[in-house]
């Protein structure tokens, strides 16, 4: 692979130990897909925060590599932690939990790592543009940036984004090629999409549809940004897709010749509905995922104002969301009818079992997929004021 | 008998072929602490992998296998050395942070030939692989 001087001499260890391994992760992965040479990144997002995901072995290395003089190159931010940094006591988060966390969130810092903890750094100030190389790893935070922003990444894994975020660069293939940003699946869209969640099941379907190919819909009215984040997020949860392309909403339109077509209509609506949600009593209502913006939390606290909530509720968004909603007086609002406004985690990534919670309600396609795994039986699914108000 | 093979973590060693069927996930799939496959329904379900020159078709699983591969490594139940059919990137990022040498996509039919307890020699700096015996 051609090198630049600089990346040769991160290769040669002039640059430190930490350095030298990071640079031949990269090498490594570059030679087995292929790629011709390093390209520069300007941001990286590092997965495998919290501590409930990547346990004692994880937390090792991180320590390790921090110790060996590991620091970042570029803007470098985390994925969701295992808690709220802030809250953790008072939502019940096992204080052993909460130290192994604290010790992660340390090391990262050690390496010059923002304690940015949220899968959606583009809704606080982290916006790569059109045509803009980063290496993140957070699925649905890959999923609009590449699809939404037209910037260009991978799916890195934990340990490639932090490489990356160290030598400043990734290697160049996959979707950082031009001719990769290619759609090979035209999704009609032939039924109305009411809410969030609907949005959800369209992207739960065309994730499953997909199997790998890169969806382009046509025929989707009235899609927000917050819409895209629920579609692109569910569509990762589902089928794994890093990219997609919708007729007149996002800055790249490219449809291969002869790409295979599927309608996405009422009946496959109700079907996928049908699907990813069930009945019973939830112990947790669980919205932001992925991470709620300041007019979704706003929704909320319209819809519990006054009320006294008879379940948990937990909106869960990036610190600096939650403080624009202190300030908006969202989050008190919220907290009088009973909820919490929760930063640096989510439903997904936090040790909900040992907080004793065995069923949840929730908005999103991508929650949905992962809490019935986790709970072993289906979320009751649905938009805000159908769970929320229930 | 020395085969080419690709690179993919520096280093050269050499041990006694442990060879699987099946894909490994580290995470879940191997006990850190004695290197002994765990499994169920493992070809190498009871194994363990300590020292030897391990060959498998390719990773599976949790990236955080990566680092239960240092784990391995840290405890000294690591393999000496991994063959794969063709890597991926969990056991490609485990390989290099547990500095275990590694080659993938050995030329020919070498790679179905390896047996149960042959010698090989790794060597994951010039991508080649001796059979001993």
């Amino acid at each position: 692979m051609q090198l630049s001087s600089e990346q040769q001499s991160m290769l040669e260890g002039e640059l430190g130990g930490a350095a030298r391994q990071s640079m031949e992760i990269l090498c490594a992965l570059g030679r087995i897909y292929g790629a011709r040479n390093m390209v520069p990144i300007t941001s990286a997002q590092v997965a495998g925060v919290s501590y409930k995901t990547i346990g004692d072995a994880g937390l090792e290395y991180l320590q390790d590599i921090a110790s060996a003089g590991a620091r970042v190159r570029v803007p470098t931010f985390l994925n969701p932690a295992g808690m709220d940094r802030e809250q953790w006591q008072a939502l019940k988060v096992p204080p052993a939990f909460a130290k192994k966390q604290l010790e992660i969130l340390a090391a990262f810092a050690k390496m010059g790592i923002s304690s940015t903890c949220t899968c959606t750094p583009y809704l606080v100030g982290i916006r790569p543009k059109l045509g803009e190389h980063i290496a993140w790893s957070e699925s649905s935070a890959i999923s609009f940036a590449n699809s939404v922003l037209g910037a260009r990444t991978n799916r890195e894994g934990g340990p490639s984004a932090l490489a990356a975020a160290i030598c400043g660069c990734t290697p160049n293939y996959g979707l950082h090629l031009d001719e990769n940003r290619v759609a090979n699946l035209r999704v009609l869209v032939d039924v109305e999409l009411k809410g969030m969640s609907d949005y959800g099941a369209m992207g739960a379907y065309a994730g499953e549809a997909a199997k790998g190919k890169t969806p382009a819909f046509i025929g989707v009215k009235g899609a927000t940004e917050d819409r895209l984040k629920s579609l692109g997020a569910s569509m990762a949860a589902w089928g794994s897709t890093a990219l997609y392309f919708m007729k007149g909403i996002t800055p790249e339109w490219n449809v291969a010749q002869g790409a295979e077509e599927i309608t996405f209509g009422a009946q496959e609506l109700r079907a996928m509905r049908e699907k990813m949600g069930g009945d019973g009593k939830p112990d947790i209502i669980a919205i932001g995922c992925p991470h709620a913006s300041l007019s979704e939390i706003e929704e909320v606290a319209e819809k519990v104002q006054g009320k006294k909530l008879a379940t948990k509720l937990w909106v869960c968004t990036a610190r600096k969301t939650k403080e624009a909603a202190d300030k908006a007086g969202f989050t008190r609002t919220i907290e009088q009818a009973g909820g919490n406004v929760v930063a640096d985690t989510c439903m997904v990534v936090c040790p909900l079992e040992e907080m004793g919670i065995t069923h949840a309600a929730c908005n999103s396609g991508k929650a949905a997929k992962y809490l019935t795994n986790m709970f072993k039986r289906k979320v009751v699914y649905g938009d805000v004021e159908d769970i929320v108000c229930k | 008998m020395q085969i080419k093979a690709r690179s993919i973590c520096n280093g050269v060693a050499e041990g006694e072929a442990l060879v699987s069927a099946d894909a490994i996930s580290f995470f879940g799939g191997v006990d850190p602490k004695t290197g002994v496959v765990q499994e169920k329904g493992h070809s190498l379900e009871g194994k363990c992998i300590a020292g030897k020159v391990l060959v498998f078709p390719r990773g599976k699983g949790s990236t955080v296998g990566s680092y239960v591969m240092l784990q391995l490594k840290k405890n000294g139940v690591a393999p000496c050395a991994i063959i794969n059919e063709e890597a991926e990137p969990i056991i490609v990022v485990g390989a290099i942070i547990a500095r275990i040498p590694m080659v993938d996509k050995m030329e020919g039919s070498a790679y179905a030939r390896i047996t149960d307890g042959v010698r090989v020699e790794v060597d994951g700096t010039r991508g080649t692989a001796e059979i001993k015996n």
